[in-house]
């Protein structure tokens, strides 16, 4: 048999506070087949860890049981612990009695008893573990980025300048994303589309970065390092490689609809550029507001491209499925904004003043619809008084969004100040619950706005906005005077927030990634594992993982590079040997178990008439094991003894 | 152990980690509780439960990832299929409904963890306690 120790953490009062420790600690020194058991207050720190190791020496132990925190915490800490004091690593075991006893019951009597049974689950586990080494597999050096805004360059230029091969998957006609869109960026006022400019062209022009746009992903198979990617590209209709952007097409194009990059402010035709910036530097022919494609009805374009002897338009193109094999996949989908108009009491939609913060961004924007002027949008006036509702739908967690958006506090007090800025004698106001300005110089700009600015802060909700003589009246509550107030307005400028760009959800279940609450794709570990996904291999950057504003994104996508580059740093990667094994004398031949693995790791022996399995495409999940009908499947240290055994181990 | 006592298999990525978030924001529940980390709802055989009930607990519980949020593509799905014939055969075998209990818990979902968790504990005191087949005369 084997010789088990038992070591039981303190974690300061986190364990010992509602768990008796010492009766623990002797009852299970009590337990067969326990050598030792001590206790620690902190088994993690270095004196803990030394604890353990020379308990494992001086009683020779063969395997470990440390009753700690989950195993979702430290269960590779301690793996490595045995490891280094020349134990085989998969002789530890975790007993979980922090997250799963000390901190979810108050009762201390009941809360021993209870860590007792865990402990004793774990030592008759460990008991029949197997000896094991992890399995070497080989990395494809490659990675996927998914979403072509800020978060998806940054992240694609710091892996290809490493010498690695990136694909950027863009599912609009231009890379650029959100921060295209704005006008200036708080709280330098930096020009946002020339600070973004020269990255997006840097990325066209890297060798080592292809970028797909008008692309998706449509199917991931595999696991970390070896992903099998495909990825679905609609028809492009104009060579990006021929096209010098005459304009010529757009010209003859007689479709129009409302131009999605400056919010439906302006129009735009069915074949257009989506901004002066774009990479690549081409037109898109969108089919969908196309006059008609098959049958083909108008062909204008094709007809004016033509006669000046290009060649760019192909109105027959077709979708293409490009096979992708890479190691590593980054998640940077972005944002879009919540739709206003479910907003009923600011009157979004209703009335055409009422703008959101996007589309007041445009208008600020010299390429935006008005060239920079602000303009209202009913009737072209320069407006006097505007009044900037925040938290606009955020916050609510009854009837709209439930978190902050972060970013809508700053960009508020930009947009007073630049409103400010271009109409040297309006007045702006600002509704707003809690100025939250945390970050570099942010707190400075919002102070700056109100000083300078002469901008008007009321910290309230806004109740009502309508319509009244030309203008919006908006009434709301100063909650610091206790007044009701009225404000007769030009313009509304809702603080919207930020929401999961639409797709994300089916593209996290493509990627096997699970989402949050809100949509917002979850990171392995909220303090210290924000930059992954829980699923190995993916890694999260920019605002589909949490609303956040550009130097986070940024930051973000060059931590999210870094994971992925340690990944493809070397040719090959260690992976958990706890996968499916079958002992081929039991097994029958049925074959329930082929189509049972998703994975497609089983597969009948023709000649022998038996199932086998490729360890190397097994994930380890155990349905295959659960299938067998004779007992011929198990799975490495989870095996159908062991959990029998943990059953009975719960029963004292 | 409390009476109740329930055996809970939950899976590593969704339900076992919804329940490490009911520790980590200390949300309290019944110790009457005591779980197996399994790699996957799909992973659980159907003789596990019966082996529980055989040994006298008074309640079983199956969690796993949500319908298609399968950290394995289809394990849970798997598990339904399974557990709707084992629900079968328990109803023929005389085992209230209450004894044993499916759920889709997700990693951030430790409020429904709880909430399943103390409904149980609910449902099983208005049973006669378990007994191990054993000690059946």
């Amino acid at each position: 048999m084997k010789r088990v120790g038992v070591f039981v953490c303190h974690c300061g009062l986190n364990i010992a506070g509602t768990v008796n420790i010492k009766e623990i600690t002797d009852a299970a020194s009590k337990t067969p087949d326990v050598v030792v058991a001590a206790d620690h207050r902190y088994l993690c720190s270095e004196p803990g860890q030394a604890l353990i190791k020379d308990n494992i020496k001086q009683h020779r132990l063969d395997a470990i049981v440390v009753a700690a925190c989950s195993p979702a915490m430290h269960e590779i800490t301690f793996r490595n612990i045995a490891r280094a004091a020349g134990l085989n690593r998969y002789q530890s075991e975790i007993a979980n009695i922090r997250e799963q006893c000390s901190w979810v019951h108050d009762n201390i009597e009941k809360a021993t008893e209870k860590a007792h049974v865990i402990i004793r689950q774990s030592i008759e586990k460990v008991k029949l573990n197997e000896l094991l080494d992890p399995i070497t597999v080989p990395v494809t050096r490659r990675a996927l980025i998914v979403g072509g805004g800020i978060a998806g360059i940054r992240a694609a230029l710091d892996v290809a300048n490493s010498g690695h091969q990136v694909y950027l998957v863009e599912k609009t006609g231009s890379i650029g994303g959100r921060m295209a869109q704005l006008s200036e960026t708080f709280p330098t006022l930096d020009c946002s589309i020339c600070i973004l400019g020269p990255l997006m062209v840097e990325a066209y022009r890297n060798p080592n970065i292809k970028i797909l746009r008008l692309s998706e992903v449509e199917e991931v198979k595999g696991f970390i390092g070896n992903f099998k990617v495909k990825v679905r590209q609609a028809p492009v209709y104009v060579d990006e490689t021929e096209c010098n952007s005459c304009a010529e097409c757009v010209k003859v194009c007689p479709a129009e609809v409302p131009n999605e990059f400056d919010s439906g402010l302006t129009w735009r035709k069915a074949i257009y550029i989506p901004f002066a910036q774009a990479v690549p530097p081409a037109y898109v022919l969108d089919a969908k507001s196309c006059l008609g494609l098959l049958p083909q009805a108008c062909g204008e374009c094709k007809k004016a491209c033509d006669k000046l002897g290009m060649s760019c338009i192909n109105l027959d193109a077709h979708p293409e499925t490009h096979e992708l094999e890479v190691g590593a996949i980054i998640s940077a989908t972005g944002y879009e904004m919540y739709d206003a108009a479910r907003l009923t009491e600011y009157g979004y939609g209703i009335y055409p003043d009422v703008m959101t913060s996007l589309e007041f961004e445009r208008m600020l924007s010299a390429s935006g619809p008005t060239s920079g002027v602000i303009r209202r949008p009913s009737d072209g006036r320069i407006p006097k008084e505007v009044v900037f509702i925040q938290c606009a739908g955020q916050r609510e967690p009854e009837t709209a969004l439930p978190y902050c958006s972060k970013v809508c506090c700053m960009y508020t007090a930009r947009h007073a100040m630049l409103f400010r800025h271009k109409v040297p004698d309006g007045q702006a106001y600002v509704f707003y619950m809690d100025i939250r300005a945390g970050g570099k110089g942010y707190e400075e700009f919002v102070k700056r706005t109100q000083e300078e600015g002469g901008v008007l802060y009321l910290r309230g909700r806004v109740a009502k906005v309508h319509e009244e003589n030309d203008k919006l009246v908006v009434k709301g509550v100063d909650t610091l005077s206790g007044k009701t107030v009225q404000i007769d307005a030009d313009v509304v400028v809702l603080a919207v927030g930020m929401v999961p760009s639409q797709g994300s959800r089916e593209l996290a279940n493509t990627l096997k990634a699970s989402v949050d609450e809100n949509g917002f794709f979850a990171e392995a570990h909220p303090k210290l594992r924000p930059l992954e996904s829980a699923t190995a291999g993916i890694f999260l950057a920019g605002a589909g993982q949490a609303p956040k504003d550009i130097p986070e994104t940024v930051a973000q996508a060059s931590g999210a590079a870094s994971k992925a580059l340690n990944l493809l740093s070397s040719p090959t990667l260690e992976r958990e040997p706890t996968v499916a094994r079958i002992v081929n004398e039991f097994c029958s031949g049925c074959g329930i178990c082929v189509p049972a693995c998703p994975f497609e790791a089983l597969s009948m022996n023709r000649e022998r008439k038996i199932a086998e399995v490729a360890e190397a495409l097994c994930e380890g999940c155990g349905t295959c094991v659960a299938s067998c009908p004779s007992g011929a499947l198990s799975l490495r240290n989870l095996t159908d003894t062991q959990i029998m055994a943990m059953i009975r181990a719960g029963r004292g | 152990m409390s009476q109740p006592r329930i055996l809970a298999f939950l899976c590593r990525w969704c339900a076992y980690a919804g329940a490490d978030l009911a520790g980590t924001t200390r949300k309290h529940y019944d110790p009457n509780l005591i779980s197996i980390r399994v790699t996957c709802s799909g992973r659980i055989d159907p003789s596990f439960v019966l082996e529980a009930l055989e040994e006298g607990y008074d309640g079983v519980l199956i969690a796993g990832c949500h319908p298609g949020t399968c950290h394995y593509i289809s394990g849970n799905y798997k598990a339904l299929r399974r557990f709707t014939l084992l629900r079968k055969l328990l109803r023929q075998m005389g085992v209230p409904d209450e004894r044993v209990r499916l759920e889709w818990i997700s990693a951030s979902e430790s409020d429904k963890f709880v909430t399943v968790v103390n409904e149980m504990v609910e449902n099983l005191r208005k049973l006669e306690p378990a007994m191990p087949v054993e000690q059946h005369t």
